[in-house]
């Protein structure tokens, strides 16, 4: 049976700008605004946006991954005909290899797609945090007859050359394409969400596997051999929250910028839910000891000691006479009594002793507490 | 536990809690934050390894089959047995025969009858505990009595199971007879509605009494019988508390702001399941004061908040003030405003400068949807 266009989403990044926080979880994997995973964003814009056949490429510690995402059924992806797949790297009589590049990973598994037989391709990363309705974008691309549409935020100037930069004409047709630019012409970023007329995308990456030249990789090729060809290629424009929350520190950032009532990034919005595996755990505690101030708290937490300006995940204990300030914990971290952490990221499943103090306030760096495997 | 099939039966009074049944039956009433009362039972059983459950449902079951779905929650969801529900059949021929639960089994017995397990553990939704049946099953193969009834024996706990039905029991815990509490002794044993005997006999009990028609409800076909059979009680030491009356709905949700009970029921011998609702985290702004409260997730607290129970989705909003009370989902209670004593139930929104005082005898209950 056909559909008319399905979602593949990029999940093998390994993130290691997210020092010891991917240690064991791919990017995508990590935990994010208390009860989240990165990859939750993406997969619920697509369930919201009604597209119910999502492939979620692997490669990097997958195990995590593959548990949350199981069959799909949090973001009712779990489908008939359709629904949500993982797709790692496999073995064939050529041998087995870890995918070689964002567009080598699509190629390998044209067979998965080709079953579906889409009119169109939506290629995501499974690293961003936003709401978008994919459908628009799609509606968008129909009506401008496009070969591919690339989604594009309006930056500002001084941050262009962070991001990838699309040149358009006043149609807002792509010309050009310009990778961290030092003097960038426009301040169009890509988000890395296109839209292929999947017979026109299928052509291109043939081409480029049998290229021995290529690193098989969208934006340093799939994307510039399409521009050199002329093909029609414009911008969607987006406008709203999104965040790469590459580093600890724009990790970090992200959650801060929702602990803010009436933030930008509005997750108690009924129509657009963010979904996620939920926790079987009590409603949140708070003890007569207990005092929380511009915070986010979770299910199954027990607070006894002092929370500000942080986010707690799931099933936290924070024990009497505990201080934590302007710090985030991952799901299952019990904090003994007396402890004190300003400005840290911890990571799940730790227990941290009484007495213990973890970061500085002062300082601008972010601490990231992995227990035993904590790095200076 | 293969070999035990779960029944429930929702023929629950509902006479001293009717403000909060309005809309729905006992099982589905919000109760501690985040769960609905059939929600225990149901975990009890499958946290027990049943696989085969059947609710005989009472009453509005909107809200209830909203509640339940495909049973997935708890894992309730399958090829070989699963979630079974049957509502009461209502025909204007012989509509007086219909006022009791034994009608409803009785239309059901296909169900009965084809269900493979040799046993059949019998309950209602309202006790509110965390229990392992396997070793009351294991007890009550021990005993070979024909029924065994599950009991907690209460010490200095008067006007607690105010309405609960009292057991008394002779040296061998073998039941005398079965009466009435009402909660003016200090010691009692408190039944805990809850019956392990063969499905064979169950199915027995059914087609005697209708046969015979001197009953008309489950518990008075079972309590006609007792002469006959050897009926046996089991005790469970654990947490326990009923939601049959408003008085104790009110204590059982303001009992789990004891961290002892909350450990013990939420976790002893597995978590409680319910419907997930993807709510976001619960959001605190500079201006919150929150102290010794269960509050779910999806709620923005901007005012104080003391002793309470908050449910899912609640915003208390800057200046607000609620006070020994339970909130149930969506309320949204206004700045100035100061509530003690109270149950706001779903949907409600309290606008600016009301005070609202109950008592903790008889708690103000503001009925659901309503504006104020």
């Amino acid at each position: 049976m056909k559909k008319e266009i399905i979602a593949m989403i990029l999940a093998g990044g390994q993130g290691s700008r997210l020092r010891e926080i991917t240690e064991t979880v791919a990017k995508p994997a990590v935990s994010f605004a208390g009860k989240y995973r990165i990859i939750d964003f993406a997969l619920s814009n697509c369930s919201n946006s009604n597209i119910d056949t999502v492939g979620i490429l692997t490669q990097y510690q997958p195990l995590a991954l593959n548990a949350h995402v199981g069959i799909g059924s949090s973001w009712d992806l779990d489908r008939q005909y359709g629904g949500v797949k993982i797709l790692p790297p496999y073995v064939s009589k050529d041998g087995g290899r870890f995918y070689k590049g964002t567009a080598n990973a699509i190629y390998e598994n044209i067979n998965y797609i080709e079953s579906y037989a889409p009119e169109y391709v939506l290629m995501l990363s499974g690293d961003h945090i936003y709401k978008m309705d994919y459908m628009k974008m799609l509606d968008d691309h129909k009506a401008k007859k496009s070969d591919v549409t690339i989604a594009v935020l309006e930056v500002p100037w001084e941050e262009t050359n962070r991001f990838g930069i699309l040149n358009t004409r006043d149609d807002d047709r792509i010309y050009e394409f310009d990778e961290k630019p030092e003097n960038a012409k426009s301040n169009l970023a890509s988000m890395g969400i296109y839209i292929f007329n999947w017979s026109v995308l299928k052509k291109y990456l043939v081409n480029d596997e049998n290229d021995p030249e290529s690193k098989n990789d969208f934006g340093k090729n799939i994307i510039p051999k399409i521009l050199e060809d002329n093909l029609d290629m414009f911008a969607y424009r987006f406008r709203g929250y999104w965040k790469d929350v590459g580093t600890v520190e724009s990790l970090w950032e992200a959650n801060m910028d929702l602990i803010k009532l009436g933030a930008d990034f509005d997750l108690h919005d009924k129509k657009w839910r963010a979904y996620s595996v939920n926790p079987i755990s009590p409603p949140q505690f708070i003890s007569p000891y207990g005092m929380i101030e511009s915070s986010l708290i979770n299910e199954g937490c027990i607070i006894e000691g002092n929370v500000k300006k942080s986010v707690l995940s799931p099933d936290v204990y924070v024990g009497i006479g505990s201080h934590i300030e302007e710090s985030v914990i991952m799901p299952n971290v019990t904090i003994e009594d007396d402890v004190k952490i300003y400005r840290t990221i911890v990571i799940n499943d730790l227990n941290i002793p009484k007495g213990s103090v973890i970061g500085d306030p002062n300082s601008k760096e972010i601490t990231v507490y992995a227990g035993e495997n904590t790095s200076e | 536990m293969n070999d035990v099939m779960g029944i429930i039966n929702l023929s629950e009074s509902d006479e001293n809690i009717k403000d909060l049944t309005l809309s729905r039956s006992i099982a589905s009433i919000m109760v501690l934050g985040r769960y609905r009362v059939v929600d225990f039972i149901l975990s009890n059983m499958t946290n027990s390894g049943l696989t085969n459950v059947g609710i005989f449902t009472h009453g509005n079951s909107r809200s209830l089959t909203n509640h339940l779905g495909s049973g997935k929650h708890w894992g309730l969801d399958r090829k070989r047995d699963g979630l079974f529900i049957f509502h009461p059949e209502h025909r204007l021929d012989d509509n007086i025969r219909r006022t009791g639960d034994l009608e409803n089994f009785k239309a059901n017995l296909d169900y009965l009858k084809n269900s493979n397990q040799e046993y059949v553990l019998l309950s209602r939704s309202y006790m509110i505990c965390n229990i392992d049946y396997r070793p009351f099953v294991d007890y009550h193969k021990k005993t070979g009595a024909d029924i065994t009834i599950a009991y907690k024996n209460m010490e200095n706990s008067v006007r607690r199971f105010v309405e609960c039905d009292s057991l008394t029991l002779d040296d061998d815990k073998n039941i005398v007879s079965i009466g009435k509490n009402l909660g003016k002794k200090r010691h009692y044993d408190i039944s805990m509605e809850m019956y392990v005997m063969k499905r064979e006999l169950f199915i027995k009990i059914i087609e005697e009494s209708v046969h015979r028609g001197d009953a008309r409800f489950m518990k008075e076909a079972i309590f006609n019988r007792m002469e006959d059979l050897n009926v046996n009680a089991y005790q469970f030491d654990g947490y326990l508390s009923c939601v049959n009356t408003l008085q104790n709905y009110y204590q059982t949700n303001m009992d789990l702001l004891n961290v002892a009970n909350s450990r013990e029921l939420f976790y002893k011998n597995g978590r409680i399941f319910t419907k997930v609702l993807d709510s976001p985290s619960t959001q605190y702004t500079d201006n919150s004061y929150v102290s010794n409260s269960l509050v779910a997730n999806g709620c923005i607290i901007e005012g104080t908040v003391e002793n309470c129970i908050i449910c899912r989705d609640v915003h208390v909003k800057k200046g607000a003030i609620v006070r020994n009370s339970i909130v149930f989902p969506n309320a949204v209670i206004s700045e100035t405003t100061n509530l003690n004593y109270t149950i706001l139930d779903k949907n409600v929104v309290i606008t600016e400068r009301k005070m609202l005082f109950g008592d903790s005898g008889s708690p103000f209950v503001i009925k659901k949807n309503t504006v104020l």
